[in-house]
């Protein structure tokens, strides 16, 4: 297939068979984990730039591998080690990593648009890897994809979202990704951590975490920043886990088979009790591994673009 | 009669053909052209085509100088304003150093005697508390003497109340209007994106709609119970217009400005493809929901909204060309005001009279500045106005130093050609 899209902003960009493409790519390149050589020459020579301006080793190492995996180049420009802890634009960073002709940036910022910054100025791919609480659409893709191999078709499914929503791009991203795939979206989150226009978006909104769970196929727990409590967004830790907090007794209001999802790194005994993280239904570590595949897929259909031209 | 030394020929007003006779700087006779003329010694200005209108004023700018002059310094803002159709305007005290003390305001009216002595006019306002901290009253005596006309803490609301209340009171005794820059200081200060379904969704942090009305609020009720004038500064949303309704329904010496961004713009311009994060939009207050727009418009037709200001912010573009979190907030606007807000005038939408008043009689009343209306003793402040000449805004033909507005490379309508502040000609 041909790919149309020059940037990965977010997944609002993609087609229901575009995403479908790229879960069918990843699949093709899940066989190849199970290899004892788990490498291809399909990205030889090429380069690709991560780009971290906020510190996120999970995210960070998943697209390394899946740059190694197709034998990409692949170079970190961290937040400690980039000129950007001296004060330097995200201009003047653009225009340096333009110098270094790459094929493609991974750019994770702490900043809202971030990514569409870069995109409006570089020629090679931009892929977001998580704009301050704007987008991350490989996570929305990485979690539909592992959805979408335990159940096949997500269409008709009850996914919850708990957690803070109001500051996650993870919510967001996922929010447009399971609708565009015919789920139903829940979020749960106290007042405070919901966004303020949440009427507006394809959701149902609880505050009740049991009433929230009632026949849900998924729960999507979210991290939360400890420091929500200094914001007053929140009285305290243990208050916040005890309404808010995934345990079993709220497993057992959900419908039979629930699976239990976690962007990492989690906050065991805050956002989710420990026993749930490691239980059957977890989907933890599936998650992981889809990480790496799905991040393979995009980066070979965003790289590979050019030369079907 | 006076000795005419200016007649201005076969002008446009109101779309009759005039003649304009000027002596000393003042109107002395506005009437229907005649074929020929003896004009004796007078400067004759033919004008066929054009059409002649009175001054703007603008009573809210940032010239930026001292302090910041690579974004805009006094020579350079005052060059925008005549280019601009404005004869005076008021310049807020956050400069570097503020405009706390005589010394500020004196390097600043010098400068526009050297750069443009026979103007625009410049208007300095003073800080209403030393160096805008909210917590000491400014020498507003020594102020006032010096040149300032008005008194704010624009970009700084006060917070304490207490504070904000003796302000008001000492600087009643100057005969001073206070100018409120209202934003609660608490909810989402400066955010630069209206707290809503579009920030929701752009996961900027943003500020409500009532983080200015609380504000408007307190200052409705304080001006009533101080029975002493307090104005509004760029007013954005709906809730601020009711509570100024209801203010000026029970009498309360209330007055309000808008700008000509919320008259044009809203929220939705920063989620549209294009202009998706365009730093250029943002602004404090920040642009609004359509139905704010609507109100903003309807309030300044019936008078709710005294006037139009162009809270004119120049930036330079480096500032402006980073993150939309790290870029600051501020429009560029004294060169596009007259453009954008003549063409509403012609679209039906903003009133021909409403127009008028809110750049010209209604600024002059509420700051107590000479306004043109075009009667004989007048000052003859007035430009000539071709409505049909088309422009591109662009670094090029903006005569401002910042470039920072959303309506860069957009096409406008109408420009002045020639600007006369009491009856001299200044471009
Ligand atoms: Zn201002």
């Amino acid at each position: 297939m041909k790919w149309l899209h020059k940037d990965l902003l977010d997944v609002s960009q993609l087609s229901k068979s575009e995403v479908m493409a790229i879960f069918e790519t990843a699949g093709r390149f899940q066989e190849l984990q199970e290899r004892p050589v788990k490498k291809v020459p399909t990205l030889k020579g090429r380069s690709v730039i991560l780009f971290f301006a906020e510190p996120s080793t999970r995210t960070k190492t998943s697209f390394d591998v899946a740059g190694k995996r197709l034998s990409a180049d692949t170079f970190s420009l961290a937040k400690s080690s980039s000129s950007l802890t001296k004060g330097e634009s995200l201009k003047d960073t653009a225009l340096t990593l333009q110098a270094m002709a790459p094929d493609a940036i991974v750019i994770r910022h702490w900043c809202s648009g971030a990514a569409r910054f870069l995109a409006d100025r570089l020629d090679c791919a931009v892929i977001n890897a998580g704009d301050g609480r704007h987008a991350h659409p490989t996570q929305a893709i990485l979690d539909s994809f592992t959805l979408h191999q335990e159940w096949g078709d997500i269409a008709g499914k009850t996914i919850l979202i708990l957690g803070d929503i109001a500051h996650s791009r993870v919510a967001r991203s996922n929010v447009v990704m399971l609708n565009k795939l015919g789920a139903k979206v829940r979020l749960c989150a106290p007042r405070t951590l919901m966004p303020p226009a949440v009427k507006s978006w394809p959701v149902q909104a609880y505050s009740d975490l049991n009433e929230a769970v009632k026949g849900v196929d998924a729960v999507m727990c979210l991290r939360l920043q400890l420091e929500r409590q200094k914001d007053g967004l929140l009285p305290d830790l243990r208050e916040y886990a005890r309404t808010f907090g995934l345990g079993q007794k709220h497993i057992d209001l959900a419908n039979p088979d629930v699976r239990i999802m976690h962007p990492g790194p989690m906050n065991r005994g805050v956002e989710i009790s420990s026993d749930l993280a490691d239980s059957a239904g977890s989907l933890v570590l599936d998650q992981v591994s889809s990480g790496v595949v799905t991040r393979m897929a995009l980066l070979f259909l965003y790289m590979t673009r050019k030369g079907e031209e | 009669m006076a000795k005419i030394d200016l007649i201005v020929r076969r002008a446009t007003l109101d779309g009759k053909e005039v003649d304009v006779f000027v002596s000393k700087g003042k109107i002395v006779e506005v009437k229907k052209s005649v074929k020929s003329l003896d004009a004796d010694d007078a400067k004759v200005e033919e004008a066929f085509g054009l059409t002649l209108m009175p001054s703007m004023t603008d009573v809210h700018v940032h010239l930026r100088e001292p302090g910041y002059e690579y974004k805009e310094d006094v020579e350079s803002g005052l060059r925008a304003a005549a280019w601009g159709g404005f004869s005076n305007i008021m310049c807020m005290a956050n400069t570097k150093p503020i405009n706390d003390n005589a010394s500020v305001t004196e390097m600043m009216l010098d400068k526009a005697r050297t750069y443009w002595p026979k103007g625009p006019r410049l208007i300095p306002i003073g800080a209403l508390t030393k160096g805008l901290s909210g917590k000491e009253l400014a020498p507003m005596a020594e102020l006032a003497e010096s040149g300032c006309g008005a008194f704010s803490n624009d970009g700084v609301p006060v917070k304490s109340t207490k504070i904000f209340r003796r302000a008001i009171e000492y600087a009643s005794d100057w005969n001073r209007v206070v100018i409120d820059h209202c934003e609660d200081p608490y909810m989402g200060v400066a955010a630069g994106v209206n707290e809503g379904e579009v920030s929701s969704r752009l996961g900027l942090p943003a500020q409500p709609d009532i983080a200015e009305a609380l504000q408007v609020g307190r200052d409705v009720l304080l001006a009533e119970y101080l029975d002493l004038p307090i104005h509004l500064a760029h007013i954005s949303c709906k809730k601020s217009v009711d509570l100024i309704r209801f203010a000026k329904e029970r009498g309360v010496k209330i007055s309000a400005e808008t700008t000509p961004h919320y008259l044009t713009m809203t929220e939705d311009y920063l989620e549209a493809e294009g202009t998706e994060y365009d730093t250029n939009a943002k602004v404090n207050p920040p642009l609004r929901t359509e139905a704010d727009r609507q109100s903003i418009i309807e309030a300044l037709n019936d008078g709710t909204i005294d006037c139009l200001a162009t809270d004119h912010a120049p930036h330079a573009t480096f500032e402006k060309e980073t993150e939309f979190d790290v870029a600051p907030c501020g429009i560029t606007g004294l060169d596009t005001a007259l453009s954008v807000t003549w063409q509403l005038v012609k679209d039906g939408v903003l009133d021909k009279d409403a127009f008028t008043r809110a750049w010209t009689t209604a600024p002059c009343g509420i700051f107590n500045l000479p306004v043109n209306t075009f009667a004989p003793g007048d000052p003859a402040d007035f430009f000539l106005f071709d409505e049909g000449e088309e422009w591109t805004v662009s670094n090029e033909t903006l005569y401002s130093k910042g470039k920072n507005t959303p309506l860069l490379g957009s096409t406008l309508k109408g420009r002045v050609k020639t600007h006369f502040i009491a009856g001299k000609k200044i471009v």
